[in-house]
């Protein structure tokens, strides 16, 4: 079976459930949820047996679809992460449900199919185009999504923010394709490679195009100075909704960075420096407008917006700093080594919070104290998934930000080292400021919460993986760089 | 499997155990016995052996290189020695206590012990760093001020520790960048050795690489002026807390200074602008330090700086760094370390009595607590240096060591350091006796008296104060086992 054949039953099977609940409007929540569920098990364990070969793609789609290394992980990433947030869109049904209008939550299960399908096609993207379609059914998936909760005056604001911004981001997008297009005559990488690296092409024009195109997918990825929709948006949006935007949309967004900076850095490139300038800038502008406002939080859902635009810091840092001989990945592979590492512990955090929800908590730090007394168990899997965010040591966050510090400092980036180091230190305050709320405080309430078993599976399963990565990361590190992965340019 | 690997993994097991439901004395009084009696056995084994023994290494990242590796030489074993001694009597005098201190006493013995044991640097760090949070957590939950006060002492001492940390982290990449041969970086401590044997830097860069390590090592021994945040800490850290991250946790700095920057930077500390600071600020500890000592009127505030105040010896000992010299600060950390257990273990028993440790309200308490007097001076005796107590044996190897090559006409600022350190043993003779006058001989003017521990609480202290008298008298025990290691 071909990978393509999976994406596409993917987004048939999401479009199947749309119309099941138009026209059977009586059909439980349940079934939906678990059909969808059911149906992204089953195209895991199909991926893993597919014919992993370019070769095996239907013909019409070949030019347009690569398999590589890089390709089918994030293709199994996309899977899991909205097979989670679909599992986590059932815990919080209950509460959810009553900010919707009609009572009914379908769309919030066939909707993160279609986008699935969307980030699964956009990471074998090896065209403009193609990544151009593929972000926009992720994108305008999302705007649905966001302001899903309509009764909720938060969640329509920030279903309008994302909107237009959103909008306005996809026209510097394209207008960035435009001008590539014009300069190098070609909408794919390989062929945007090889146009850079002639001496010929009109370096001002292939530059500005670069630079809306970094534009277009900073907004994407919550890069600064493009991330002030990031705190609004995802304190407004259902929280199952604002995990998958937290983890799903970025990773999307940094395939499509790492195989656009392939082209754009590749061996010979006459942009290549001024690109990697303007990277280094952005990822530590990114990383301490992350980072410094987050100390001033009070809503924990607010500060784990701030986090996610500091983790898309590093993140750049990491694409700035180019292959080198001292790493088994390359640049592309350590941002897929650090969004294997960021989707457990961001996940953790959110289903934490979706719990406190279920159970009637709000989101601030002040609701969180005494959490310890009231559920020892939740308390701890809240403080792996911080310390791992903060980047302790033995826990897999940490392993990620080793890849990008080193990276920063084997190159000499000693500026953008200190932004980053910084934004660390910061976050070793933020996260354990939350940490210890849930310790040292005692809260009004002192009643005990109860979560369910299968949260408690699931969040086990997290957290075990956090730690297993932080301990023995071996194993990713040898899937990501079987080959030279994100290497485009041949 | 390597032995070292089964005594590092057996506390934050119990640890872990006493999480899920486990009796929480039990389990950790057994893991800890057991361990003690591990490492000794261990220690045993290894007299008379050079170098690195028990190794291990399981690689869990390629390039950059990292593995989970263990391996123990006599310093390991000498400190590995002190951890489980000190976790013992720590966890033992816990009485009427919830399952956290034990179990933050396990994840912070078991902390050192991985870095103590460990030879791969980035598992030294990270094993340091497990240490340290349950310090941090139980100084803000369960510390003896009210709660404002002691989340600003938890806090003043993270944000030291974290920044001398982040710090520390920066010398270590520097390291391994300079070290890791060709193409791959390396973290295995005896991989960058080797190159550093191979290809030593130039005498320059040793001295800036050693003096960005020694202010992360030594922000973590509360190496002077990064000292303030240690006196407030000890003071209202829970008893078992103190005992275990004065005792224990502190001496990693130290232990890093030795096994990892002196072997890789072996000219480091005798660049001359590098020596001098170091001799400046072991000074500060030493003499400064004393002189606070001697002014502090509770029993806590003196122990607690005199902690600060005998690092000094021990920094002298690695400034000198003559063989010597070095070994002696060995046996001082040991020393200091069980001494200093002792002390805020008998300490913590004082305050749950009485209520204060003001010396301006006690007096005469040996009257009714003859055992508990004996026992506490042992450890005051064992601070100022007495012959006989281990720490003595350490002073004794440092001064010595660090004062060679002496020709009157021609002072080193080296020796001159030794003689103004030498004073610090009589600031040290002031304010212990004078603490241990006043509190226990005299009259109990105040109505304030306590009784004695009983027999089986007094285990924990008579396993200390042997200690210090078996290998205060016998010191060869703990020299024969540094043949090499230095």
């Amino acid at each position: 079976m071909s990978v393509f054949t999976i994406e596409a039953g993917l987004a048939l099977l999401g479009l199947a459930l749309l119309l099941v609940e138009a026209f059977k409007p009586d059909i439980s929540r349940s079934t939906l949820g678990l059909t969808a569920i059911a149906g992204t098990v089953l195209a895991l364990v199909l991926l893993v047996f597919a014919n992993h070969d370019s070769a095996s793609l239907p013909s019409f789609i070949q030019p347009w679809h690569q398999l590589d290394t890089l390709a089918l992980f994030y293709k199994g990433f996309a899977l899991v992460i909205t097979l989670l947030v679909l599992w986590l869109t059932l815990e919080c049904a209950p509460y959810l449900s009553r900010y919707t209008v009609d009572g009914k939550l379908a769309e919030m299960f066939s909707l993160p199919l279609i986008v699935c399908a969307g980030m699964m096609w956009m990471a074998s993207a090896r065209d403009l185009v193609t990544v151009f379609v593929a972000l926009e059914l992720v994108t305008v998936s999302f705007y649905v999504l966001v302001a899903f909760a309509r009764k909720s005056a938060l969640s329509l604001e920030a279903g309008v923010k994302y909107l237009i911004l959103g909008a306005l981001s996809t026209g510097i997008l394209v207008y960035g394709i435009a001008w590539i297009y014009g300069a190098t005559g070609t909408m794919s990488f390989d062929g945007i490679a090889k146009a850079l690296a002639n001496p010929a092409t009109s370096k001002t024009a292939a530059l500005f195009g670069a630079a809306m195109l970094l534009c277009g997918l900073g907004f994407k990825v919550a890069a600064a100075p493009f991330h002030m929709w990031v705190p609004d948006v995802y304190q407004g949006a259902p929280t199952p909704v604002t995990a998958f935007l937290s983890v799903g949309s970025k990773a999307a967004g940094f395939v499509v960075l790492t195989r656009a900076l392939d082209a754009f850095l590749a061996e010979g490139s006459i942009i290549a420096v001024e690109v990697q300038s303007l990277l280094l800038v952005v990822g530590s502008l990114t990383v301490l407008l992350g980072s410094l406002p987050a100390m001033f939080q009070t809503s924990v859902k607010r500060l784990l917006a701030y986090s996610s635009i500091s983790h898309a810091g590093y993140l750049l840092l990491a694409l700035a700093c180019r292959e080198s001989a001292r790493f088994d990945l390359s640049s592309g592979g350590i941002v897929a080594f650090y969004l294997a590492t960021y989707l457990p512990m961001t996940v953790l955090g959110f289903l934490v919070l979706g719990l406190m929800r279920a159970n009637g908590l709000g989101e601030d730090i002040k609701d969180f104290a005494g959490l310890a007394k009231r559920n020892p168990t939740l308390a701890l899997l809240m403080t792996i998934s911080f310390a791992s965010l903060a980047g302790l040591p033995l826990t897999a966050g940490f392993i990620g930000k080793l890849f990008v510090f080193l990276g920063l400092v084997d190159h000499g980036y000693w500026g953008a080292l200190s932004c980053a180091v910084i934004a660390a230190a910061a976050g070793f305050y933020y996260y354990f400021k939350t940490v210890l709320a849930m310790y040292t405080t005692e809260g009004t309430d002192t009643s005990a919460l109860t979560i369910s078993t299968a949260s408690k599976a699931v969040a086990g399963v997290l957290a075990a993986l956090i730690l297993i990565l932080g301990v023995y990361p071996k194993p990713l590190q040898q899937v990501l760089s079987s080959d030279q992965a994100g290497v485009v340019a041949k | 499997m390597s032995v070292l690997e089964l005594i590092i993994a057996l506390p934050l097991l119990a640890a872990l155990a006493i999480w899920l439901g486990a009796p929480a004395r039990a389990a950790s009084m057994g893991a800890t016995l057991i361990n003690l009696i591990l490492v000794f056995v261990t220690t045993i084994q290894y007299a008379g052996k050079t170098g690195l023994a028990f190794t291990q290494s399981r690689p869990i990242l390629d390039n950059p290189s990292l593995s989970f590796a263990v391996g123990a030489d006599g310093v390991s074993l000498i400190l590995a020695l002190l951890t489980t001694l000190v976790m013992l009597a720590a966890i033992w005098q816990i009485q009427d206590r919830p399952a956290i201190f034990y179990i933050s006493s396990l994840l912070i013995g078991g902390g050192a012990l991985g870095a103590f044991l460990a030879t791969d640097v980035f598992f030294i760090y990270a094993f340091h760093e497990l240490a340290l949070i349950p310090t941090f957590l139980m100084i803000a939950l369960h510390g003896r001020a009210d709660a404002a006060q002691r989340k600003a002492v938890a806090w003043k001492a993270t944000i030291y520790l974290g920044a001398g940390s982040l710090v520390l982290l920066a010398g270590l990449v520097w390291l391994v960048l300079e070290f890791s041969g060709g193409s791959k970086l390396t973290f295995d401590l005896e991989a960058l050795r080797a190159q550093a044997a191979l290809t030593p830097l130039p005498i320059a860069k040793q001295g800036q690489i050693f003096f960005v390590l020694l202010l992360g090592f030594g922000s973590l021994v509360s190496l002077f002026p990064f000292h303030s945040w240690a006196a407030p800490a000890y003071a209202t850290a829970p008893t078992p807390v103190a005992m275990l991250h004065s005792g224990v946790l502190k001496k990693f700095g130290l232990y890093g200074l030795i096994r990892i920057a002196m072997p890789l930077l072996p000219q480091g500390v005798h660049v001359e602008w590098v020596q001098n600071a170091l001799l400046l600020m072991l000074l500060g500890n030493i003499l400064v330090m004393g002189l606070v000592t001697i002014h502090a009127n509770r029993l806590d505030d003196t122990l607690a700086n005199s902690s600060v105040m005998h690092m000094g010896y021990i920094f002298l000992g690695i400034a000198a760094g003559s063989e010597v010299a070095l070994k002696g600060a060995v046996i001082l950390m040991f020393a200091h370390g069980v001494s200093i257990a002792l002390l805020f273990g008998l300490c913590g028993r004082m305050r749950n009595q009485l209520g204060t440790l003001e010396y301006s309200k006690l007096g005469g308490l040996a009257t009714h607590a003859p055992a508990f007097t004996v026992l506490f001076a042992f450890g005051a005796f064992a601070s100022i240096g007495l012959p006989g107590l281990t720490n003595f044996a350490g002073e004794v190897m440092i001064f010595a060591g660090s004062f060679t090559n002496f020709k009157a006409a021609a002072l080193s600022n080296l020796h001159w350091t030794v003689f103004l350190a030498l004073w610090g043993v009589v600031m040290s003779a002031v304010y212990m006796l004078r603490a241990y006058r006043g509190i226990f001989h005299g009259n109990a003017t105040t109505g304030l008296f306590m009784t004695d521990p009983a027999v089986s609480q007094r285990v924990p202290f008579i396993l200390l104060a042997t200690t210090l008298l078996v290998t205060g008298c016998c010191p060869w025990l703990l020299l024969n086992l540094m043949k090499s290691a230095l």
